[in-house]
């Protein structure tokens, strides 16, 4: 009845190369960039897809040594570490409350944490500017510690819900009734069992911040105390073809990080953003 | 402390033990303070500050639902970013939707290499968008464009597109990028509905005479539909609130075709000055957003009934 031939094989396989070209491209046209000298960049009379005349680290050494990349590079890692691990533990406990516990106004909590989930941060950076303002940590580190877990805390929290929920509730329970109170099974029990979950809330919620533009863009604007994206965007940009060659090298040092856990995590990563993103 | 244990799991009307209540507050507590004070605070204040004519270092004064009037009515560019949303939101999303269906169609279909090829298409939505726009930045750059020299030298077009500067171009720019950047998603929540569709259903379609393509309008589209719905309501809010795609490639350019509501808050807000317009304008945001989380919530409670 089957008629799955090696020709039909080859079609689906076919078919998904424009996907797979147009997906890497960008990538690949990033890394060759990087590594081509100022007056290859600008020759567009050879054929650009290829290096022909030699590959340098020029642009990789100018990046790292002559420029605040390095600063920022720093300035990210902090703000993105510290957001994290925060949001990481308000969330968790908030998520085994919703996931767990019964009180009243949980199912309205549930809800509230899924609707600020949906909110965007460009529409609260205006009054949000206001707020960090009005706190004096305008232009600080600080001004991105306190808001970014205003999107990590939410879905941080909504991803921990679904993960919290496919722990067999039996195990706490025995726990209990072996003597343990609930804070103790908790701690002792659930956690343990969570830390896959806990873990991959971490891995997202450092991506999320380790990208996240609008914020960075407006609460901090002196140029050491910038992010490396933004510091990236605006400092390195000058309109001037010479530029590019640095820019490519520093946007693909900076993904490094992030292409980094996801290769390490893939399959974590793939399962993690269905059900967090999506389902409940 | 003993807990007072329910042997029947909570059938009927039940009260919460005293303590387990206790201890939820607890443990929610830094959470709700957090969006209490970031999240809900912020959301009145900018409700309050869009009904003022308030600028940086001024207060204001009440002056109504002037900014709101003045920006539907006066306001030409803020028209023209409501329109450049439309086009952006319905065009982007659409394509996204299509593409991603393809795609996960072709991954489903696959016998072998599909985890490498699957990670493989996630790396756009990977890298953070801040990141790899810069390598669309100068993809579109008008003097060394790679993607018109691919286009003129296989003689697609005969002369360079002006990606950037041409209204049309520059919106379908920021259209081909925000594809790229989230036709994976789209890709993967698919093929994780595709996934879950029984293989029975297939085989008992193909024993009544019916091939791949009724099979496809009669199971896989009918049986996807829920998760289609899901996605393509909250790419509808992410794309709306779309910042850096614009801000990077355009600022808004040309001639104010492709700003965004949030690109245009920032400008009349951060470097313009004027915040209670600024406040008025991201706030346009808000319907949709609360029309999309109506209804994602509706279907999310509905998934969850059913299974």
């Amino acid at each position: 009845m089957r008629r799955s031939g090696a020709g039909k094989r080859c079609l689906v396989y076919a078919g998904f190369l424009p996907f797979l070209v147009f997906a890497l491209f960008p990538f690949y046209w990033m890394a060759i960039t990087s590594l081509k000298g100022n007056q290859e960049i600008s020759d567009l009379q050879q054929i650009p897809l290829l290096i022909q005349k030699g590959a340098t680290l020029a642009h990789y050494r100018y990046v790292l040594w002559e420029t605040l990349f390095p600063r920022w590079m720093m300035n990210s890692l902090i703000v993105s570490g510290t957001a994290t691990l925060a949001s990481a533990c308000v969330s968790t406990l908030a998520a085994y409350a919703l996931a767990r516990l019964r009180f009243r106004g949980s199912q309205f909590f549930g809800m509230a944490i899924f609707v600020t989930y949906l909110v965007p941060p460009v529409l609260l950076f205006i009054p949000l500017s206001r707020v960090v303002a009005f706190l004096r940590i305008s232009d600080s580190p600080w001004a991105l510690i306190l808001t970014y877990p205003t999107f990590l805390v939410p879905f941080c929290t909504w991803l921990l819900m679904g993960y919290f929920r496919t722990i067999p509730r039996e195990m706490e329970e025995s726990a209990m009734v072996d003597g343990a109170n609930r804070v103790q099974a908790m701690v002792r029990i659930v956690l343990p069992l969570a830390a896959p979950g806990v873990l991959t809330a971490i891995m997202f919620a450092f991506t999320i911040s380790w990208g996240h533009f609008i914020y960075a863009l407006a609460f901090v604007s002196s140029n050491p105390k910038k992010m490396v994206n933004i510091g990236l965007a605006t400092e390195l940009i000058r309109g001037d073809v010479f530029y590019w060659g640095s820019l490519m090298a520093g946007a693909l040092l900076t993904s490094l990080p992030i292409v980094a856990v996801y290769g390490f995590f893939a399959k974590r990563f793939v399962s993690g953003l269905t059900a967090g993103a999506v389902k409940a | 402390m003993g807990m007072t244990s329910q042997k029947q799991p909570s059938a009927g009307a039940w009260r919460p033990a005293a303590s387990e209540e206790r201890l939820a507050y607890c443990l929610l507590a830094p959470a709700v303070l957090l969006l209490l004070l970031l999240i809900a605070y912020p959301f009145v204040a900018s409700v309050y500050m869009s009904l003022t004519d308030r600028r940086i270092a001024m207060p204001g004064r009440f002056v109504g639902l002037r900014n709101f009037t003045e920006l539907v009515l006066e306001d030409e560019i803020f028209r023209q970013t409501i329109w450049n949303s439309i086009l952006y939101v319905v065009g982007a999303v659409g394509l996204k939707a299509v593409s991603g269906l393809a795609a996960a169609l072709l991954l489903h279909a696959m016998t072998r290499g599909r985890p490498l090829f699957q990670a493989l298409l996630m790396l756009p939505w990977v890298v953070p968008a801040s990141l790899s726009v810069l390598a669309w930045w100068w993809m579109f750059d008008p003097m060394s464009s790679v993607i018109n020299w691919v286009l003129v030298s296989s003689g697609v077009v005969g002369r360079p597109i002006r990606w950037l500067s041409d209204p049309f171009w520059a919106r379908s720019a920021i259209v081909i990028t925000n594809v790229w950047r989230g036709l994976p998603f789209f890709a993967l929540c698919f093929l994780a509905g595709l996934v879950s569709i029984p293989r029975e259903y297939y085989e008992a379609a193909e024993t009544d005479g019916a091939g791949p393509v009724a099979g496809f309008w009669h199971i896989t589209l009918p049986l996807l539909r829920p998760m289609l719905g899901i996605v393509v309501l909250y790419s509808i809010v992410m794309t709306i609130a779309d910042f850096e795609i614009v801000f990077l490639l355009t600022r808004g350019g040309p001639r104010n075709s492709t700003h965004l509501l949030g690109t245009l808050a920032f400008h009349v807000g951060l470097s313009g000055g004027r915040l209670g317009e600024a406040a008025a304008i991201s706030l346009f945001i808000f319907p949709v957003l609360a029309v999309v989380a109506y209804f994602m919530l509706r279907a999310v409670r509905h998934g969850t009934e059913v299974g």
